[in-house]
């Protein structure tokens, strides 16, 4: 049985002034097994966001259904959403609502994202790629059934972007949980998911669903990364940029 | 040879800069001494004593009311109204502030009362108080609060409209109690607006204080200040003045500027 099932028949977003009535998202379906990576690949503008937000409940107003696996949601958002006058340790703490044993998850999550050591430092003092790492131990400090990604690695540059990358693919092999992967980059969702929802421009429309037939060893790869994201999208909707990471 | 002298014997010469800021350092006391020499040359041109006394005569008069026991009995009585006006000024008006900030009807509701308290002369206030409620100390704290509440709701609405909404998203997908909500995100967002809020709060609120005791009170400084006047005492009025300015300046020493510190200390 499927932990994720996502059915949006439509999601409009109203008129608002002078702006028309907008269709963003139609017939978008596709389910999730436990366990499993399914990335959403569309350009900018076609809904991803507005879908993940749909899935996370933080918008109710849309015709469909969308069925979540029972237990803890966790969202790492496009940008780190911390606290910044809260230090490291507080924001994990944050959403561990008093659990006994939060101190030791806390620190396991950090030594998870490579940060041992930050705990005590406020969150308005960490770099951009310190600070999604943090976001990404808060998400899984909760030990969610249903993970969510929102373009996780946007605006960090190539290298820290791959070294995060490679983390995360470890983390997701080692927690095993559900996630739902929103990106525009196509090397990103070749490297991380099991499956690919690729949509179309806006309003999103499923335009295929793709399996990733790489290895956990190959998605360590770039150059088997680049090779399988030009066979599988061919007419990609943006460029990949070549670069070495 | 001390640690201190060790230290300076030690460290290199100190750049231009750090010395050019410690001369900046010596101009606000410059400018109080600035300030008390205008006033005894004055006095001494003068040579009114009575009506325009010196900082020696003033001084000669906060020495004479404390050893009286006069001075701490009335500036305990006008803090303890200043303390109760601005408690209840802050916690209302807050409430009204954040109400007003978040729900639009009760913003739209509320604009038209709030003209119309701020632009409400405190004596109008105050007098009415006395009039409905009597000259009571309850009427006293309250006039004082009502001349302030509008003011703090105004500031705190402004923050309470600025609150970060994709924290609120983020704190309710990870199903954070509201309680949490209320003290990881909102009141630190708040902070700034509360502090600002009360600094100017402080400052509004005692001087109001001093009329209420002026117009219906039995002691406090208001009331001594009254007094002083009905017999043309121009030095024990500055005494008390004095008085309870420094007191009010060191509330913001002791009180609002360590507070500030300790808020802010994640933006350095």
């Amino acid at each position: 049985m499927a932990a994720l099932s996502v059915n949006v028949v439509r999601k409009r977003f109203p008129a608002l002034g002078a702006a028309p009535e907008k269709l963003v998202l139609e017939n978008v379906r596709f389910a999730a097994s436990e366990g499993e990576t399914v990335a959403v690949l569309g350009p900018s503008g076609c809904g991803k966001t507005t879908l993940l937000n749909l899935v996370a409940g933080l918008d109710p107003e849309f015709e469909g259904r969308i069925e979540r696996p029972p237990g803890r949601l966790a969202f790492v958002f496009q940008e780190p959403r911390l606290l910044p006058w809260r230090t490291v340790e507080d924001n994990l703490r944050f959403v561990l609502a008093g659990e006994a044993d939060a101190k030791a998850r806390i620190d396991a999550a950090l030594a998870e994202v490579e940060l041992p050591d930050a705990g005590p430092v406020y969150a308005s003092r960490l770099s951009l790629g310190m600070a999604r790492r943090v976001a990404l131990a808060r998400a899984l400090v909760v030990r969610p059934s249903l993970l969510l990604l929102d373009e996780p690695f946007v605006s960090l540059d190539q290298p820290t972007a791959w070294r995060l990358r490679l983390l995360l693919l470890d983390l997701l092999a080692r927690h095993a949980v559900t996630t739902l992967l929103v990106t525009h980059e196509p090397r990103e969702a070749v490297m991380l998911a099991d499956r690919i929802l690729l949509l179309t421009a806006a309003p999103g429309r499923p335009r295929a669903e793709l399996r990733v037939p790489l290895s956990p060893e190959e998605r360590r790869d770039l150059a088997r990364i680049e090779a399988v994201a030009r066979r599988l999208l061919p007419d990609r909707p943006e460029p990949l940029a070549v670069e070495a990471a | 040879m001390s640690a201190t002298e060790l230290a300076a014997a030690v460290a290199p010469a100190r750049p231009e800069r750090v010395r050019r800021f410690e001369a900046r350092r010596l101009r606000a006391p410059l400018s109080v001494l600035l300030l008390l020499g205008l006033w005894a040359g004055t006095a001494w041109l003068l040579a009114a004593p009575r009506l325009f006394p010196g900082p020696a005569s003033v001084l000669e008069a906060v020495v004479r009311e404390l050893v009286a026991g006069e001075l701490l009995f009335h500036l305990g009585w006008t803090l303890l109204r200043v303390a109760a006006a601005f408690a209840l000024a802050m916690l209302v008006g807050a409430a009204i502030g954040i109400a007003m900030g978040r729900v639009a009807v009760l913003d739209d509701l509320g604009r038209p009362w709030l003209l119309f308290f701020l632009n409400l002369p405190a004596l109008v206030t105050i007098v009415l108080c006395y009039v409905w409620i009597g000259l009571v100390e309850a009427a006293a704290v309250i006039a004082v609060a009502i001349n302030k509440i509008p003011n703090v709701a105004v500031t705190v609405r402004e923050g309470a409209r600025a609150l970060d909404k994709s924290l609120f998203e983020m704190a309710r997908v990870f199903a954070v109690p509201r309680l949490a909500v209320l003290e990881h995100v909102v009141l630190p967002q708040l902070a700034p607006y509360f502090l600002a809020a009360a600094r100017s709060g402080l400052a509004l609120v005692w001087k109001i204080v001093l009329v209420v005791e002026l117009l219906g009170r039995p002691n406090g400084v208001g009331f001594q200040i009254h007094s002083a006047f009905q017999l043309f005492d121009v030095a024990t009025v500055l005494a008390y003045a004095l008085a309870f300015m420094g007191v009010v300046q060191l509330v913001e020493w002791l009180g609002f500027q360590p507070l500030q510190r300790r808020l802010e200390r994640w933006r350095r």
